[in-house]
């Protein structure tokens, strides 16, 4: 297929042109002038332990809640692509709010529940489980940032499963489980998934939900920060550079996984 | 024996009200309704995805309406296969039997000569070819009961009238008992041992084939089945059973229940009424000259309207068409027994 060149063509072509720049000059700017003004610096990074460590436990923590989306989440997107009940719209907007209210409001708002003094984080406490400076804590906040894209996209994923497939199924012996086990989830594997790496994702780029509950163990974002407040450009690029070059590793290399797993052969 | 009382169910934009139906074990029941009388819903509901707001499921005296769908023990055929694209043609005939290696999913896929496909994906088999694969999948629980939802309107006509053999077969051979929706009335005649009417959420009719298409209950009906000569008419003359009614300027006779001078509604199924090129005394008792108006070309059958004094549709064959050179604007003679006049009381 060509594409014709006409006014509107061109017209929106200068436009998304100008967008996509946007993006890649930020981006490759960033990379470019490092490895220009200042190669060694991100060996030295590389070589780094707290570095390391941070890029570590931004990974993990996020993985942990995405494993909590995942566990939580899964049901709950299957309910609003399938049932209809009183309050949908109400629990479909609530699914939403993470995504508008700013995310040192949402920190805020996580200290007052698993703070030392919180509603969750005050019993907790007592059977030795602490939020604030600690894993749980980052996890917690990555899990309310990223909530809405996992459930929204595995919803959309149910969704787009026929339930004609589940009545099928339910026909020819399966319970409600079986259904979900041996069809639907088979078949909105793919947008399960990819809800999963949007999860992800979302969670290693928190930053200010987590600083606010947990500035220590330092996730990668932290580390930056604070090398760029202490030391200045210089000392934070190289990690920024790490941290970019990871995350878009470790994502292409899902996408391409997750690609391999569709199920549909018309994509 | 299946049996549902006061059925309702109200789901908006498609609703039942107060269903009574009754199907005896190795019958077969048609339920024929336009589209969007609320047919799938029945089905759905029979089959247990959604529970009816009120009313009664009783299969063999015991109350199902509460069971869930996997407890009910019956095969389901969706019109757009429904087929698991996720899995194999062999998986999906699988699906719900326990041993998904047995011998049952070789034997149903040769009677259903889909044996050389079992290894395929389904997104790969042609509409026929699916719907083998649906039938095979819902008939190897061997169910108590089959549902077929309008299993073949979304294929070609052609395979339509093999796969609607095909049906009948298994539904024969198999001793299955099915409750089978469709809006194609054809497909009814050929099928059902019982049909029923649906329309608007209601069941209008019930009775053997030819009682529903040759004695539609009222002119809704008669329009549905096919039915599109109808006129009102007044009983003149009355001699046993044969009664001579005017219809306007004509006169049609017709073997008739009703006394005379009653007002009448007559019907006349197009494919009773024939053409002649001229008069024949020893023909049927209705002979009425007139003129081809328009030829509708409806694939094998065609579709003259003709006036005759009134107006009359008649269908014939593409074949006697040709044999008597019929054209728009010939002179006929259009001959209808007057058995093939079916009447009721206005």
């Amino acid at each position: 297929m060509k594409l014709k060149l006409n006014k509107t063509v061109i017209g929106f072509s200068i436009l998304s042109f100008l967008l996509i720049t946007f993006i890649a000059l930020t981006i490759g700017n960033m990379i470019i002038q490092q490895l220009i003004l200042d190669p060694y610096a991100l060996v030295e990074t590389l070589l780094d332990d707290s570095v390391l460590k941070s890029i570590w436990i931004s990974f993990s923590a996020s993985f942990v809640s995405t494993l909590i989306a995942f566990i939580l989440g899964t049901p709950l997107g299957y309910f609003l692509a399938r049932k209809k009940f009183r309050g949908k719209g109400l629990i479909e907007s609530l699914i939403d709010v993470p995504v508008i209210v700013p995310h040192t409001v949402a920190g805020i708002a996580l200290i007052t529940v698993f703070g030392y003094n919180g509603l969750i984080g005050a019993p907790l406490e007592e059977l030795g489980i602490k939020f604030v400076d600690a894993f749980p804590g980052i996890v917690i906040a990555m899990l309310f940032i990223s909530i809405p894209f996992y459930v929204n996209h595995v919803r959309e994923g149910f969704e787009s499963v026929d339930p004609k497939l589940e009545n099928v199924a339910r026909s020819l012996g399966e319970n409600e489980w079986g259904a979900f086990r041996k069809v639907t989830l088979p078949l909105a594997y793919r947008d399960v998934l990819a809800g999963g790496i949007m999860s992800w994702a979302r969670g290693i780029s928190e930053f200010g939900a987590v600083i606010l509950i947990a500035y220590y163990p330092m996730i990668s974002p932290i580390l930056i920060f604070e090398r760029f407040r202490s030391f200045g450009l210089d000392s934070s690029r190289p990690i920024a550079v790490i941290l970019i070059l990871v995350s878009i590793l470790v994502f292409v290399i899902l996408r391409y996984l997750s690609r391999g797993w569709s199920i549909y052969a018309k994509d | 024996m299946l049996k549902i009382e006061g059925l309702s169910n109200d789901w908006g934009r498609f609703q039942l009200k107060n269903i009574d139906l009754e199907i005896n074990e190795g019958e077969f029941l048609v339920i024929l309704g336009p589209s969007g009388s609320g047919k799938t819903l029945l089905l759905e509901t029979i089959a247990g995805f959604t529970i009816p707001d009120e009313g009664k499921i009783i299969r063999n005296k015991k109350d199902i309406t509460k069971f869930s769908p996997e407890k009910r023990d019956l095969g389901f055929v969706y019109q757009d296969f429904a087929l698991f694209p996720h899995l194999t043609v062999r998986e999906n005939i699988a699906f719900g039997l326990e041993d998904k290696g047995s011998e049952r999913v070789k034997k149903l896929a040769s009677f259903l000569s889909i044996e050389d496909l079992l290894d395929e994906n389904t997104i790969t088999l042609s509409g026929g070819e699916k719907q083998r694969v649906t039938l095979a999948r819902a008939i190897a629980t061997k169910p108590n009961f089959m549902l077929f939802d309008e299993p073949l309107s979304s294929l070609d006509e052609r395979i339509q009238e093999k796969m609607r053999r095909e049906i009948k077969e298994m539904h024969k051979n198999m001793g299955l008992t099915s409750i089978y929706v469709t809006h194609d009335q054809s497909e009814a005649m050929y099928l059902a041992d019982q049909i029923a009417i649906m329309m608007e959420g209601k069941i209008v009719q019930t009775g053997k084939p030819e009682d529903v298409f040759y004695e539609p209950k009222n002119e809704e009906i008669a329009k549905f089945v096919g039915i599109e000569n109808i006129y009102s008419g007044n009983i003149k003359e009355k001699e046993d059973s044969l009664a001579k009614i005017d219809i306007g300027k004509k006169q049609i006779e017709a073997i008739c229940g009703l006394e005379k001078g009653s007002n009448v509604r007559l019907m006349i199924r197009p494919e009773e009424v024939f053409i002649k090129k001229q008069k024949n005394p020893s023909s049927a008792r209705n002979q009425f000259k007139g003129v081809i108006k328009e030829v509708i070309d409806e694939g094998s059958m065609l579709r003259l309207k003709i006036d005759c004094g009134f107006k009359l549709t008649s269908y014939i064959t593409r074949k006697s068409f040709k044999e008597m050179e019929l054209k728009s604007g010939e002179k006929i003679v259009a001959n209808f027994k007057a058995s093939s006049v079916h009447s009721v009381k206005e």
